[in-house]
């Protein structure tokens, strides 16, 4: 894509850029030029109080999670009775809850089930695809690059009611591959887009090399490129996997209980006691608990992801 | 890259188009259908032609949901937009903060969108919550059960909450590509704070910060789980988005006409968003 040969470009023209700054530095006066440029590598940091933004901003993230965590370890009658800042006589009763209670714990493994299906899914059809994207011209590509942005783009509200009937026909409906082809909708063009960005950032040469050193087309692409561009991979199936794990909508209009997903056995935490806050805030932390595993591993691509590839 | 012309790449795109074509064109027709079509129970379909999209295009539902979404959109964007920008000028560039402040300020955009509901729904109950407790401990008359006012202004903090950091982390990504040879150039000619953001920094966010608008209005245009978690649409009708409308109307009512109807027409607007999206992103990358 030109985008990315902009970008080497711009790469190339800045280590220029920085060569010639420092070389004319050298020249005339070493020490105060290597201060200067100290100070100037501190720019977002440049008074003493540069933390205060980003620490109050992540103050006010965290804050509400905490909140739910603080509350998944207490008993309901200690949410309901007295307010504390922390839980006074810590309970593990609601984890407790989850782990033994089989209408609970099944809607963990209902959700992982259909999420990796899909996430397996969305990469087998997409890494194909995104290297025809990547590599090729050819009649309508512009038109079908553009379509799958349209689809996940496109409000699952819409695609509610019609999927339901289309997965009651095919007598699909409660089944974990019904979902998992549901979310598809969204999950293989972001699959598509995240990739083609990674590939397109593999030079052509590559392929050409190993073409003329004899390599079929299959053996290269599993052999050569998939690794080259195994980061993208990776990034491509963490945000299926995490699209398909924050969906409700769709997943809980094709399911009624033998697929039902933890999201919205979550919704129905009303018993005849009233509502289970404790059950609720504990299944709440559990899922986050996906993320929040992964996050550290994708902290530089998560704006990439988001991005469909374009940052 | 040049490409090469090679129709037979097709055979590659081959299963995409199908997977997508099931999960996309075919609902898409049956929606097409319901819009034009009425039934009056059992199996029996009427011609209706353009009537559904008449009737929705003169419904005061509608408009009003679509207005409230609008505004809700405009809210959040003049939100995000800056406050993310802000953040993102603030963040460390080097040393241990860089991947503490990436690591929990992404949190809660990989959180299920029904938990962050749920999440805001205990914050901000006036009994459990932390968020509702202090303000009626300092004496604010806040409940957004049934206030429309506190319930958007719960909704919106939420959306700020949940989806900044999107607008953070792109625009950081903007930041990081700016060369330190264009700080130093700026402090040669003595360039203040401002004519650095400004001449420097603004435009080299330029792309980034179009994708973040877009993608910002774009998702809080489809919003639908967070606020019918915290307030179900809420109090009266005062938090129905288009997407809770919509799904009222199908799946609630079985008004499968209008609901048919309502969804092209939000799917085109969708669709011409989508359009910009797209145009922009290439046109960036011939420009360049």
């Amino acid at each position: 894509m030109a985008g990315t040969r902009q970008a080497v470009a711009d790469a190339d023209k800045d280590k220029m850029m920085r060569d010639a700054v420092t070389s004319t530095g050298v020249v005339h006066s070493g020490a105060p030029d290597e201060a200067l440029a100290r100070r100037m590598r501190r720019r977002g940091e440049e008074s003493r109080f540069w933390w205060v933004v980003p620490t109050l901003y992540i103050i006010f993230l965290m804050l509400p999670i905490y909140w739910l965590i603080n509350m998944s370890f207490k008993s309901n009658q200690e949410i309901l009775g007295t307010f504390s800042l922390w839980p006074q006589n810590p309970t593990l009763r609601n984890y407790g809850v989850i782990f033994t209670d089989p209408s609970w714990y099944k809607g963990y493994i209902n959700s992982i089930i259909y999420v990796v299906m899909n996430t397996v899914i969305s990469i087998a059809v997409a890494l194909p695809a995104a290297y025809a994207f990547s590599r090729y011209r050819f009649l309508g590509d512009k038109h079908l690059f553009f379509w799958l942005l349209t689809n996940r783009m496109a409000p699952p509200a819409v695609f509610a009611l019609p999927f339901f009937q289309l997965y009651s026909a095919f007598g699909l409906i409660d089944t974990h591959i019904a979902v998992a082809l549901a979310h598809c909708l969204f999950n293989v063009p972001l699959a598509v887009w995240i990739l083609e960005g990674f590939m397109s950032g593999v030079p052509k040469e590559i392929d050409e090399t190993a073409y003329i050193d004899g390599y079929s087309f299959p053996r290269f692409f599993v052999k050569i490129f998939v690794p080259l561009i195994a980061s993208g991979i990776g990034v491509a199936a963490f945000f299926c996997f995490m699209f398909s794990w924050v969906e409700l909508l769709i997943a809980r209009t094709l399911t009624t209980t033998d697929a039902k997903p933890i999201a919205a056995i979550m919704t129905r935490t009303v018993s005849a006691s009233g509502m289970d806050w404790g059950v609720l805030a504990a299944a709440g932390v559990l899922t986050i608990i996906p993320g929040a595993l992964v996050i550290w591993f994708v902290r530089n691509y998560i704006a990439k992801g988001f991005a469909l590839g374009r940052v | 890259m040049e490409k090469t012309w090679n129709n037979k790449a097709w055979f590659m795109v081959l299963p995409v188009l199908v997977l997508v074509a099931f999960s996309a064109v075919i609902p898409l027709m049956t929606v097409v259908n319901y819009s034009v079509q009425d039934t009056f129970g059992g199996n029996q379909f009427f011609w209706a032609g353009a009537e559904w999209f008449e009737e929705m295009l003169h419904s005061d539902r509608f408009w009003a949901a679509m207005g409230r979404n609008l505004i809700f959109s405009a809210i959040i964007l003049a939100i995000q937009i800056p406050l993310g920008i802000f953040i993102a000028l603030n963040m460390p560039r080097k040393g241990w903060g860089v991947p503490v402040c990436l690591v929990l300020m992404a949190l809660p955009l990989l959180i299920p969108w029904n938990v962050v509901g749920t999440i805001w729904q205990v914050f901000g109950r006036i009994d459990i919550g932390l968020l509702g407790y202090t303000l009626h401990a300092l004496g604010f008359d806040y409940n957004y059960v049934n206030d429309p006012f506190d319930a958007w202004v719960t909704v919106i903090v939420m959306d700020v909450w949940h989806w900044t950091s999107l607008v953070v982390l792109l625009c950081y990504a903007g930041l990081v590509s700016i060369p330190d040879a264009f700080y130093q150039a700026a402090k040669i000619d003595g360039a203040s704070r401002w004519a650095v953001f400004r001449y420097i920094q603004l435009p080299k966010m330029q792309r980034v910060l179009l994708i973040a608008v877009l993608l910002r209005f774009m998702d809080s245009f489809m919003i639908y789980t967070e606020p019918f978690v915290v307030t179900g649409g809420g109090p009266g009708n005062s938090t129905t988005f288009l997407s809770i409308d919509l799904v009222k109307m199908a799946v609630g009512q079985f008004d499968l006409g209008p609901a048919a109807a309502m969804s092209i027409i939000y799917f085109l607007i969708v669709l011409l968003l989508s359009w910009v999206f797209y145009t922009v992103m290439t046109n960036y990358d011939v420009e360049k």
